[in-house]
């Protein structure tokens, strides 16, 4: 058995806003065992973004722990939290953006490499000439500047800058998102090939679910800050058992054309996360809601590994 | 597909032979290099192709909305019920623009005027090309909320006060408001999450079918194709590489490219270690490879392919590849 790597406890992470409190995530738990990748689904303001942040500590959580490889994230200083960030990177969405456009790629590279006071600045430069080449950044362009390059080659810099001091876990945030499929592909198999090579580890947020099936052993599913659904990622895909990821799952549109798909419409839209009702924050639009629906709800174990948080999943599946 | 293509006498739409560059401090970028293509009436023609292919190019152009310059039609006919549209004065195509022919917009929060409330942005529409008064108009706008699943007492909020799948809705609303023959949706649910997308797209299929629309789906996603097109277009370069039924087309993909396409997605099925990504880039528009435009990604790539003109073959009745190497494929 692989060894727990990560594990959030009971995280939180709360908004403060001119309407009340925002609850972006609410009581989440969940572990990522080393060398594997956990998916993280939902739709736009479900909170996997701010989950993802949260887990290396770019934001404070309200409440709750994160235990990296058995130290609490959440009360480390701020020298030790230097350290710590060696280990624990994020790969941003957008390419064009969270790229320095007035430094080179080479530049950029080298950065953490110098901040980190590992390397000298000789050493620095023949590092960030190796993981060029691992992210298959073509010589001919370490000193081009980010403007020059195209959506692909931005998002192996940002893979580059991310993976320049060996870091064991890896925040993906929508990493392939503004990509073509095309390229996509090419990212994708790349980062497989990168965890394979360093035994990393990922937390790979994204909407797409094609994607996250391909990427991840396991999987888990947010709805408005909680998490609904956690399971192997086969599973999932074979047998969801929460209404929602049901409904998300029939949502995907599928180039199957052979199999027509039973599509589960949901009525209506996400509610705030505002000030939320206690209960399940998926009830208003659940074809299944009953009054037990509004009292709080717990992850259950169903069967090995697969967590569900709907006090109905038993009748219903 | 120009001359492999019949004449068709039903068709509502007939695009033949379409160029179109955009010009900028001397270079001149080729978007559209060759396009024909035929839509019936109710029917709806799914164009898919990745960014830069040419695809809203070619809606743009239909509607005769290309920012002149940079862009400029070099050659071909738009032809739509008998007229080519490329040849009317701007102030004919004023009536045909939103009347017969309308267009829903990629991003729902750009597309609507945030200074001016919902009902009365699809009056509008209403009043300038039917003769009825405002308040006539205004009926009609409610009765078009309705109809897109919003109720008509939200008529006088903003579009700020509206979420992105709603908006979504309004814009369709706004493009639908007139009964055109023909609706251009470019990338209509691309902003919008998956459920939401359902919703929309569920909610467009049903419209173009009730009011017997004729319709182009722009679109990268080859899943939301092969849930609502009749017939499927695959853009590469400005070019149509591929063209079939949509049943055909997902069966039987002849195209190199294509068949890159959908190695390149992830199955929601089965179970692959490995994608097949396409290598390389899309061509520099700028510099268009010589010979067929995919060769310097192809895996087939021959030297025939590097230089010469490649045609159009037909692979079954009515499956069009532009492709050299297409095995099964007879010459047409």
């Amino acid at each position: 058995m692989a060894n727990t790597l990560i594990e959030a406890k009971n995280l939180k992470k709360y908004f403060s806003t001119p309407r009340g409190m925002l609850h972006a995530v609410d009581d989440v738990s969940f572990k990522i065992e080393q060398g594997t990748t956990m998916g993280v689904v939902g739709e736009s303001g479900c909170g996997k973004s701010t989950l993802g942040r949260t887990m290396i500590h770019l934001l404070e959580s309200t409440d709750g722990k994160i235990l990296f490889k058995d130290r609490d994230v959440t009360k480390v200083n701020k020298k030790e939290l230097i350290k710590l960030r060696e280990e624990m990177q994020i790969i941003f969405q957008d390419p064009f953006s969270s790229l320095n456009p007035r430094m080179s790629v080479r530049e950029t590279v080298i950065e953490p490499l110098l901040l980190a006071k590992r390397y000298s600045k000789a050493e620095a430069g023949q590092k960030a000439e190796e993981i060029m080449s691992t992210v298959g950044l073509d010589e001919r362009l370490w000193n081009a500047y980010p403007h020059e390059l195209d959506g692909g080659r931005r998002q192996r810099i940002g893979i580059a800058r991310a993976i320049a001091l060996d870091p064991s876990f890896i925040v993906c945030d929508e990493p392939v998102s503004a990509l073509d499929v095309s390229i996509q592909a090419q990212v994708l198999n790349l980062l497989q090939d990168l965890q394979e090579q360093k035994n990393l580890t990922y937390m790979f947020i994204t909407h797409d679910l094609s994607v996250v099936r391909h990427i991840s052993q396991n999987i888990c599913v947010m709805y408005l800050g909680q998490l609904v659904e956690t399971s192997p990622s086969k599973e999932l895909f074979k047998a969801p058992l929460h209404p929602y990821t049901k409904a998300l799952l029939s949502a995907v549109p599928s180039t199957d054309i052979r199999h027509k798909k039973q599509r589960i419409l949901l009525q209506g839209e996400l509610v705030s996360p505002v000030d939320p009702k206690p209960g399940c924050r998926f009830a208003a639009r659940c074809n299944h809601a009953c009054e037990r629906c509004h009292e709080p709800q717990k992850l259950e174990e169903v069967s090995p590994g697969h967590f569900v948080s709907c006090c109905r999943v038993k009748e219903l599946n | 597909m120009s001359e492999e293509t019949k004449k068709n006498k039903d068709a509502l739409l007939s695009v033949r032979d379409l160029e179109v560059v955009y010009t900028s401090s001397g270079a001149v970028v080729h978007a559209v290099n060759g396009v024909s293509f035929e839509i019936e009436k109710g029917k709806s023609l799914g164009l898919v192709g990745e960014t830069g292919a040419g695809k809203t190019t070619i809606a743009k152009t239909i509607l005769g909305v290309l920012p002149d310059p940079p862009a400029k039609v070099l050659k071909g006919e738009i032809v739509f019920e008998g007229r080519d549209l490329l040849k009317l004065s701007e102030k004919e195509m004023r009536e045909v623009r939103g009347k017969k022919i309308s267009m829903i917009f990629q991003d729902p929060m750009t597309a609507l005027n945030p200074l001016i409330s919902v009902g009365d942005q699809i009056a509008e529409v209403v009043s300038l090309h039917e003769n009825c008064s405002n308040k006539e108009a205004a009926q009609k706008a409610m009765q078009m909320l309705e109809m897109v699943g919003i109720p008509a007492d939200r008529y006088e909020e903003f579009p700020h006060q509206f979420s992105g799948g709603m908006k979504q809705r309004v814009v369709i609303a706004i493009a639908l408001a007139c009964n055109p023959e023909l609706l251009l949706a470019d990338e209509p649910t691309t902003a919008l999450d998956v459920t939401i997308q359902a919703q929309v797209m569920d909610m467009i299929s049903e419209l173009q079918k009730k009011l017997n629309t004729s319709m182009i789906l722009i679109t990268h996603d080859l899943g939301v194709v092969a849930e609502s097109c009749d017939t499927v277009a695959v853009i590469y370069a400005g070019e149509i590489v591929e063209y079939a039924d949509k049943e055909e087309l997902f069966l039987n993909p002849q195209h190199p490219y294509t068949l890159g396409l959908f190695g390149s997605i992830p199955s929601l099925t089965d179970d692959v270690d490995r994608l097949k990504p396409i290598p390389g880039l899309p061509p520099n528009p700028e510099d268009l490879p010589e010979g067929c435009s995919f060769h310097p990604r192809c895996p087939h790539a021959t030297e025939a392919c590097k230089k010469g003109v490649v045609s159009y073959v037909e692979a079954a009745p009515g499956h069009f590849v532009l492709c050299n190497h297409c095995k099964d494929c007879k010459k047409a």
